[in-house]
């Protein structure tokens, strides 16, 4: 038992570590900081992998507040990764690149997203929420000298505890409807088909809100963009990737485990889930358009891109609660590298603006190749993993007999690929005053743009492996 | 033919399939000089173009269906593996794709702009070709299908020409991309309503879906595809396309890129949904028609020397449905030598129209004249390819059109007699072409700077217009082998006979 928390346990005695270390080291030296974190986090990886494998049968433990299984696995590696990523894009964004707090931040939110993925229990599952969303909150905030920084940061703030409260209210509800914190009982209870619909699916619509607001599903969008433009940019990148995955690792497990469809007669919440996905990714993609700011794109972008991923929500299969995984593993590393590029952009180009990206093929070939094959992958254009992402959710989709969704997933597909496309219209076509300043990209994130990189094309042509870890984790559910 | 020198384990379209992209991988990785680039391009085409002779050459007509086979599995839990195959129709296709790379490649020594990038992409695109072509997987063809797309709106945007080349780039990308994932649900749609759990097209061929699942998706799957064969009245993008593009490009849009729309049409939508195909012909006939006869009318009206070009591609491909519509033999074969032969062409004209733009610096019909005093081999070639257009006998042209007309004349005759309008128009703006362009006074404006074309300029239209008389003067060299491949499929779709 105590080794499967293991890495839960290293990443708190590595936010001690780095806490005390900055303060022990001087200002030139805390340059070591980020490599200490990345390093802490890759021990972390490897006693995942090597000493908290779970077993062919899921367990509960600590008193059924957690549940390891395979999708607890998977997540955390995403998670990890993630996060491994994020810091090393960091340490080449001067503004944060020396500043412990920030690091220890990182690990806290990566701590309470472990958490989420593994929870069982709706204490601790809103407990690994506000553990994951209080460091968040600050991070957004982190450049205080910077207004906009500020106001994403508080702007976060009180939309996250908004509906935090909406969510608890649902607990709450479900809590007194089943007599239980635990997920598994609850799905009894609810099981037993004494409880009236419309509270089932009031508690549902309640509990969503928070989750909603995670994964940044329309209606509860609205601070998505504001936040990823104000934030530090590798936070930004942190928050559509990490933070969404861990959204949509509790959506699944809450949404199977705890409200089995067997329990509705007839209506229940795929429905509404189908509903929500073609509304978030129409939206999303919709106002994506407009955008002259990068990282308003990718915001708007990953809106559309949760509404992709819910259609594989909705589907409520394996198939579909495959490709929900595969999607979100493709998704993890290719927005990762999309706003990873962002990041190091921003230091030459010192605007976020559309306009100034232009001619950067010219500035810096592997940079404007990295960023265009990342924003061909979240097009879906093969040889790329978003290709097989894309390809698996409307599969899960037709599956499902909900041919209709993946005819708006086509349409916003297409919407998608054109304004990918006028980015890099403007990466490869257009020409620039500048044109002659090279862009250089620090050492730290030009290893993770590689590995993205690979990733990504790795997810896009090798399949088969991923496909079955995505469904063993998925099958953790069913 | 079937040459015997074949080591049965040497995996030859995986080689042709996979060694373009790899190289185009490679190359940016290359340092950006344009010498060196140039001749690593060059001997990868070359040795690809080969390669497909090779496989041109060994393939036996009296040989299985499909030869060359070689399956790898890929994704066995979704049943989709790498199955590579070619038959009777689609061989000759690969062996135009080796054609027009090679050629493509030769026009292109002269881009200056990001050599390096502009060779990756063109041949990121040629693997997608040759992956369709050969591949006998749904979900492959699919997956080659949207490689083969996406490069085009790169290599038109950036080296295109630079009045039309954002907007026609930008058009064409969504033009092609919204017919390909149309077809994909309805892909997907077969594959579960099948439930085999395979995408191999030979065993879904075989499931037997209901009729009135194939009424609904046949539509839907064959619209999807024949976007890219330039359908009437999705054809939009593809003058556009052709004139925009660079001159390889364009050989590679016109020339291969479109057969790719149609021969996956046929593939999917027809094979795989025959009972479909016999319910909605007579309407994809009639949208036929339209691009057949339309597409020359306005070819006639254009002044722009490459928008007559693009727009006789319109009229062309439309043969090319034409004759799939029919639904009985004579028109799949035409259908299908008509591909080979109007790739073959289409190529030929857009080289010779580079070649003159690139010299003259306009392309306006009225601003020419006489630049065949300057260029006799480009000249010769347009001729050729002219008389390839209108079908004279002796070249590939009229080894193609006969057979479609014939097939017309048999399912629906008073197509057959509106159609052949078609050919008199070809001929009007053809002969229009030659005169005003090639032939009569050069205006002082262009006549600096007219010159001869290089010898490997030449080289690369002498392979084209070898292949276009070739195929003219001994239909057998080819027509046995498609003959053969739609002989092979007439049971499964249900072709009337000769």
């Amino acid at each position: 038992m105590f080794l499967t928390l293991l890495p839960e346990i290293t990443l708190v005695v590595l936010a001690f570590v780095v806490l005390t270390t900055d303060l022990a080291l001087d200002r030139q030296s805390r340059a070591f900081l980020p490599y200490l974190t990345a390093a802490g986090m890759l021990l972390a990886v490897i006693f995942t992998i090597v000493f908290a494998l779970p077993g062919d049968k899921p367990q509960l433990i600590f008193g059924g507040m957690l549940r390891h299984d395979w999708l607890t696995f998977v997540f955390r590696l995403v998670f990890l990764f993630g996060a491994l990523a994020t810091v090393l894009f960091s340490a080449g964004w001067e503004r944060v690149a020396r500043r412990g707090e920030y690091y220890v931040l990182i690990i806290t939110s990566t701590l309470g997203m472990m958490l989420m993925g593994a929870s069982a229990d709706l204490v601790m599952l809103f407990l690994a929420i506000e553990t994951t969303s209080i460091p968040l909150y600050i991070l957004a905030g982190f450049i205080t000298e910077d207004d906009k920084s500020t106001e994403s940061g508080f702007k976060y703030l009180l939309f996250g505890a908004m509906t935090t409260a909406i969510m608890l209210y649902g607990f709450s509800m479900l809590y007194g409807f089943s007599g239980s914190t635990n997920l598994y009982w609850i799905a009894g209870a609810l099981m037993s088909g004494e409880l009236p619909f419309i509270s089932m699916m009031g508690t549902v619509i309640l509990v969503m809100a928070g989750f909603a607001f995670k994964v940044s599903m329309v209606p509860f969008h609205f601070w998505a963009p504001d936040v990823y433009e104000g934030s530090p940019t590798p936070i930004a990148g942190f928050l559509s990737t990490a933070s969404k995955a861990a959204g949509f690792a509790v959506i699944i497990r809450v949404l199977l485990t705890a409200f089995p469809l067997e329990a509705f007669g007839g209506v229940d919440w795929t429905m509404m889930m189908a509903i929500a996905a073609a509304l978030t990714m129409s939206v999303g993609n919709l106002i994506a358009l407009a955008q002259t700011n990068i990282k308003r794109l990718l915001a708007y972008s990953s809106v559309a891109h949760a509404g992709y991923i819910l259609m594989g929500i909705a589907a409520a299969s394996e198939l579909g609660g495959l490709s929900v995984v595969f999607y979100i593993i493709v998704y993890l590393v290719t927005n990762l590298a999309a706003f990873g590029v962002v990041a190091v952009a921003e230091r030459t180009l010192g605007s976020n603006d559309l306009e100034a990206y232009d001619g950067l093929s010219r500035r810096s070939p592997a940079l404007a190749l990295v960023l265009l094959i990342s924003l061909l992958s979240l097009a879906g254009v093969p040889p790329m993993g978003g290709f097989i992402a894309k390809v698996l959710v409307f599969a899960a989709a037709v599956e499902a007999n909900m041919v209709w969704l993946a005819v708006v997933g086509i349409l916003n597909a297409i919407v998608g690929l054109y304004y990918y496309l006028i980015v890099l219209k403007r990466v490869y076509l257009f020409r620039s005053e500048e044109e002659d300043k090279p862009v250089p990209i620090p050492r730290p994130s030009a290893v993770a743009l590689t590995v993205c990189l690979i990733a990504i094309l790795v997810f896009g042509t090798i399949i088969a492996p991923w496909f079955d870890y995505s469904g063993i984790a998925a099958g953790a559910l069913f | 033919m079937g040459l015997n020198v074949f080591a049965e384990e040497i995996p030859y379209l995986l080689i042709i399939t996979l060694l373009p992209i790899v190289a185009g991988a490679l190359l940016l990785a290359l340092p950006n000089r344009h010498k060196l680039i140039y001749n690593v391009a060059l001997g990868v085409a070359t040795v690809t173009l080969l390669l497909t002779v090779l496989v041109f050459l060994g393939f036996d007509i009296n040989g299985d269906q499909y030869q060359f086979a070689d399956e790898y599995t890929w994704l066995p839990q979704f049943g989709i593996s790498l199955k590579f195959a070619v038959d009777g129709i689609s061989t000759p296709l690969v062996l135009l794709t080796g054609i027009v790379m090679f050629t493509g490649v030769i026009i292109s020594q002269r881009i200056d702009d990001r050599p390096r990038e502009f060779f990756a992409f063109m041949f990121i695109l040629a693997s997608g070709v040759f992956g369709v072509f050969v591949s006998l997987d749904l979900f492959m063809l699919f997956f080659f299908y949207e490689i083969a797309v996406f490069p085009m709106y790169l290599l038109i945007a950036i080296w295109g020409w630079k009045e039309t080349r954002e907007y026609a780039a930008m058009k064409l990308t969504l033009y092609l991309f919204i017919g390909s994932v149309v077809a994909l649900i309805g892909a997907l749609a077969m594959y579960f309503t099948s439930g085999l759990n395979t995408f191999d097209m030979v065993d879904l061929a075989a499931a037997n879906f209901s009729t009135e699942f194939q009424n609904l998706w046949f539509p839907f799957v064959f619209l999807g595809f024949a976007v890219l064969g330039g359908i009437w009245p999705f054809h939009n993008w593809s003058p556009d396309g052709h004139v925009a593009a660079p001159t390889a490009v364009s050989m590679f849009h016109a020339g291969v890129l479109m057969k790719l729309g149609a021969f996956a049409a046929l593939r999917v939508g027809i094979m795989l949904l025959p009972e479909g195909a016999h319910t909605h012909m007579w309407w994809v006939i009639l949208l036929a028609l339209v691009n057949v006869v339309y597409g020359a009318f306005i070819a006639m009206r254009q002044n722009d020397f490459k928008y007559v070009i693009g727009f006789s591609s319109v009229s062309h491909m439309g043969l090319v449905v034409m004759g799939f519509a029919t639904l009985n033999q004579n028109g799949f074969i035409g259908a299908s030598v008509q591909m080979f032969s109007h790739g073959v062409m289409t190529a030929l004209f857009f080289a010779v129209v580079g070649m003159v733009y690139d010299q003259a610096h306009t392309r306006q019909i009225p601003e020419l004249g006489g630049v065949g005093k300057y260029m006799k081999i480009p000249t010769l070639a347009f001729i050729i390819g002219g008389l390839v257009s209108m079908g004279m006998p002796g070249f590939s042209g009229f080894v193609a059109e006969f057979p479609i007309f014939m097939g017309v004349w048999q399912a629906y005759p008073w197509i057959a007699i509106v159609a052949v309008i078609s050919i008199v128009l070809t001929a009007s703006y053809i002969i229009r072409i030659v005169s005003k362009v090639f032939f009569g006074e050069t205006p002082a404006e262009i006549a600096d700077h007219l010159h001869d074309v290089t010898r490997s300029e030449k080289l690369a239209l002498g392979v084209l217009a070898f292949f276009l008389v070739g195929l003219g003067v001994f239909p057998g060299m080819m027509v046995p082998m498609f003959a053969e491949g739609v002989r092979q499929i007439a049971p499964l779709i249900g072709l009337g006979g000769f």
